[in-house]
């Protein structure tokens, strides 16, 4: 104690006060706050819905109004939540081009998928909706392929057609082709049914089944599926099939019909 | 007949081996005198002839594919589950039948392809009648001889569309399975016996437990059966008709200018089926027809869009989806006009073209025999009455795929309708004119050609400056054949009172023959077409054209 009292007085000794003062507050902070990670958290979030604010003003609010609160050119988002954010703007659907026909149609993204993220998070931030679907959720393992079949024949083909190749629609709205459409999608599809779609939300179709549905789509309509028989003619039933029975089929028999006839046996001319 | 026991042969010792087989078989089946028929029997080479044998090949190749299938086939709509190799339908429900034909398609040996060729075979089948009924149509095939069989052939055809039909109900897919519940639609809305034939074709409530089995007796025995049959005959009139043939030098209506059937036709026919059994199976080897995998089992409470039938039933899909969903409820009844209609019209649109030839016989007060065919410019108004029905038909055909034109041309399916709506009735009556007009065209063309020859495109300056084309006269077996067909002169009604001041009465019947002969041979119908007189008249050198 002696040493201590004597420097005391040492003109440094303010200062080794203050450093020992503020690593012991610093060390029991680390201690003692755990929650400090979900603060930082916080801070990205609060973060990325700023930003989503800036995007969403400069992409969106034109026609979805300043607050999302929705004007004659488009609907009010509130509520909407995240699901419907990364569907919409991750197929490339919106923001959509002013001079759109019948129904918006699915087209080129232009958002980085953080950029999506932050939009989302900006719209999640206005209401409550369905949030954006983990792998887990939408991912193939554990899934039924016949069970998604027979629920994709019961809910869906009758506008997307057996397999997903799409359909019409009145006044030239439509169902589009699942072909090549991603896993994520059309979960965020299923719950929050765009344009013409009806949702799905897990309490009518749950989520095993919408998971089911995803891996037969995976099965039946994409790049790895199998398909015996040869070409699939488009996968449009009778009508491709038949048109190419008249034009390959009939129109090849009778070119080898006018060849045949006109190869005829000649009486020999002496 | 025989020559075995005569003399002769005796003296020169043993007949050959095949002379003396041909002696047996002839002792018994009398082969001599049916070759001796038929052997030398003339056919005319054409290629719009050979389009029957596209359709009697690919007959006998459904035949023996068909064959084939019902060996693996189980025609039972009793629930089983699926335990194939197919992986997206292991553990479900479906009928045995469904199951037979994964079954087929999977795990038979060669069962997919064979399987594809019979559907393909079956569609170019079809497709093959309707091109041979319009080539015998166009040009007057079916005239006084062969009216009967037209309607043989006509019969084979609509055959042929319910044969096609019942075939492609027994997978017993969701896509089959909607077609027969569009089929039980339609005779439900028959008033008063339309819910007893539809029990009865059921045996119940659709879709029962019935329908597979008794389709498959229909598919593959009553109506092939029937079909067969009427082919036999369909050849044999063609044999005893003889084959018509297009009018040129030395032929004529007395005569077939052609080859013999053995051995050239022999030759030809044999490989010709081996060419279109050829096309075809190259065709099913490449191209995948109904993948009933993909479309599922059926279900009545699950359904698709993009459901038609295959393209010969396409038109009757056609007549419902235009069709206004009219109805009209009396007395606690409902009858289902936009049901009902459709189904009135679907025989109707088919009977047109079947009884035509007897209308055309009618106007025409023809009766003699016709085995030289017209050129179809030489027939105007039949030209353009048969592309105004094919106009009908193929209009109904883009309704039956409204959905399909809408999605693929970025279309409204509303406006789609609508266009078939309106060109129901707008279309065959622009067909129709247009069709007339470029007959006529062609008529006058001809006519030019013969009085005053081919344009040669040489063009030769005259001493005086003038620039003419200079014209080729045609050959005289060019000149035979384009003046070769005979006019009718359109018919008249004649005095309608006679000598004695006393007024006949005519019939309205009698009037509208008249009338239609005039629509036929009038003036306004055709060009008449050059005579001798004028011929020579142009030729014997006043001057150049």
């Amino acid at each position: 104690m002696k040493k201590l009292s004597a420097r005391r007085r040492h003109p440094l000794a303010a200062v080794v006060v203050l450093l020992l003062a503020l690593a012991a507050t610093g060390g029991l902070y680390a201690a003692f706050a755990p929650a400090g990670k979900a603060q930082a958290d916080e801070a990205s979030q609060s973060l990325a819905i700023e930003e989503g604010k800036k995007l969403y003003t400069v992409g969106c609010a034109s026609c979805h109004g300043t607050g999302g609160q929705g004007t004659s050119d488009g609907p009010s988002l509130v509520g909407v939540g995240a699901a419907a954010v990364d569907f919409q703007v991750g197929t490339g659907r919106m923001p959509a081009a002013t001079s759109q026909g019948a129904q918006v149609p699915r087209k080129k993204n232009i958002y980085t998928q953080a950029q999506i993220d932050q939009l989302a998070a900006y719209i999640a931030s206005l209401g409550a909706g369905p949030a954006v679907p983990t792998k887990e959720q939408y991912g193939p393992e554990g899934a039924d392929i016949a069970k998604g079949g027979e629920l994709f024949r019961t809910n869906c083909a009758q506008c997307h057609n057996f397999t997903g190749k799409g359909g019409a629609l009145t006044e030239g709205k439509y169902a589009p082709s699942l072909e090549g459409v991603e896993p994520k999608h059309i979960y965020e599809a299923m719950q929050t049914g765009p344009q013409n779609m009806p949702s799905f939300p897990d309490t009518t179709m749950s989520e095993q089944n919408k998971k089911d549905i995803i891996a037969y789509l995976n099965a039946v309509n994409s790049s790895e599926t199998e398909n015996p028989g040869g070409l699939e003619l488009g996968g449009l039933g009778p009508v491709s099939e038949g048109l190419f029975a008249w034009i390959f089929g009939l129109g090849a028999l009778i070119a080898v019909a006018v060849w045949v006839a006109a190869r005829t046996a000649k009486a020999k001319k002496s | 007949m025989s020559t075995a026991n005569s003399p002769e042969s005796r003296s020169r010792g043993k007949a050959p081996a095949g002379e003396r087989l041909a002696d047996w078989a002839d002792g018994r089946l009398g082969i001599y005198s049916l070759a001796k028929a038929n052997m030398r029997k003339i056919f005319p080479d054409h290629w719009s002839f050979m389009l029957g044998e596209v359709c009697m090949y690919s007959f006998i190749i459904i035949i023996l594919t068909g064959v084939y299938l019902t060996l693996f086939f189980h025609p039972s709509m009793n629930e089983v589950e699926y335990h194939g190799s197919y992986v997206p339908l292991q553990g479900q429900l479906m009928s045995e039948a469904f199951n037979s034909t994964l079954h087929i398609s999977f795990d038979v040996r060669g069962g997919l392809l064979i399987r594809q060729i019979h559907h393909w075979a079956a569609l170019i089948f079809l497709a093959g009648m309707f091109v041979h009924m319009m080539r015998v149509f166009f040009t007057g095939a079916f005239r006084k001889p062969r009216e009967v069989n037209w309607l043989f052939g006509f019969l084979l055809f609509v055959l042929g569309m319910f044969t096609g039909f019942t075939g492609y109900s027994l997978p017993d897919d969701l896509l089959s399975g909607t077609g027969v519940r569009f089929m039980e639609g339609a005779i439900l809305s028959v008033p008063i016996v339309g819910t007893y034939i539809s029990f009865f074709l059921f045996g119940g409530e659709f879709p029962g437990g019935d329908f597979v089995a008794r389709f498959y007796s229909i598919h593959i025995l009553l109506l092939p059966g029937i079909m067969l049959g009427l082919m036999v005959a369909h050849l044999i009139l063609v044999f005893y008709h003889k084959h018509t043939q297009f009018a040129g030098p030395g032929k004529s209506n007395k005569n077939v200018v052609g080859m013999p059937l053995l051995p050239v036709y022999m030759a030809k026919a044999g490989g010709f089926f081996f060419l279109v059994f050829g096309v075809i199976a190259i065709i099913a080897a490449i191209a995948q027809i109904n993948p009933i995998w993909a479309i599922g089992p059926y279900r009545p409470d699950q359904v698709s869009t993009g459901a038609q039938p295959d393209w010969y039933m396409g038109f009757a899909e056609g007549l419902i989806r235009f069709m206004p969903g009219w109805e009209i409820n009396l007395w606690g009844h409902t009858l289902v006009l936009g049901v009902f209609i459709p189904l009135v019209l679907f025989p109707l649109v088919l009977a047109v073209i079947a009884v035509y030839p007897f209308i055309e016989a009618w106007i025409t007060g023809d009766k003699r025999e016709h085995h030289i065919l017209d050129r179809p410019r030489n027939a105007p108004t039949r030209t353009a009455f048969g592309v105004a029905w094919i106009t009908i038909y193929m209009i109904t055909l883009v309704g039956g795929g409204n959905d399909l034109w809408a999605t693929h041309f970025h279309l409204s399916i509303n406006a789609v309708t609508w266009f078939v709506r309106i060109g129901f009735f707008v279309g065959p009556v622009i067909a129709f004119v247009v069709t007339k007009r470029i007959c006529l065209g062609l008529q006058r063309r001809d006519r030019d050609k013969v009085l005053h020859g081919r344009e040669t495109g040489t063009i030769k300056r005259l001493p005086h400056g003038e620039f003419i084309e200079v014209h080729e006269p045609l050959s005289q077996e060019a000149l035979h054949t384009l003046t070769a067909h005979e006019q009718y002169q359109p018919l008249e009604i004649g005095p309608t009172v006679d000598e004695n001041g006393v007024e006949r009465k005519v019939k309205a019947t009698e009037k509208l023959r008249a009338k239609l002969s005039e629509t036929y041979f009038g003036e306004e119908s055709q060009i008449p077409k050059p005579t001798v007189e004028e011929y020579k008249e142009i030729t014997s050198g006043h001057g150049h054209h």
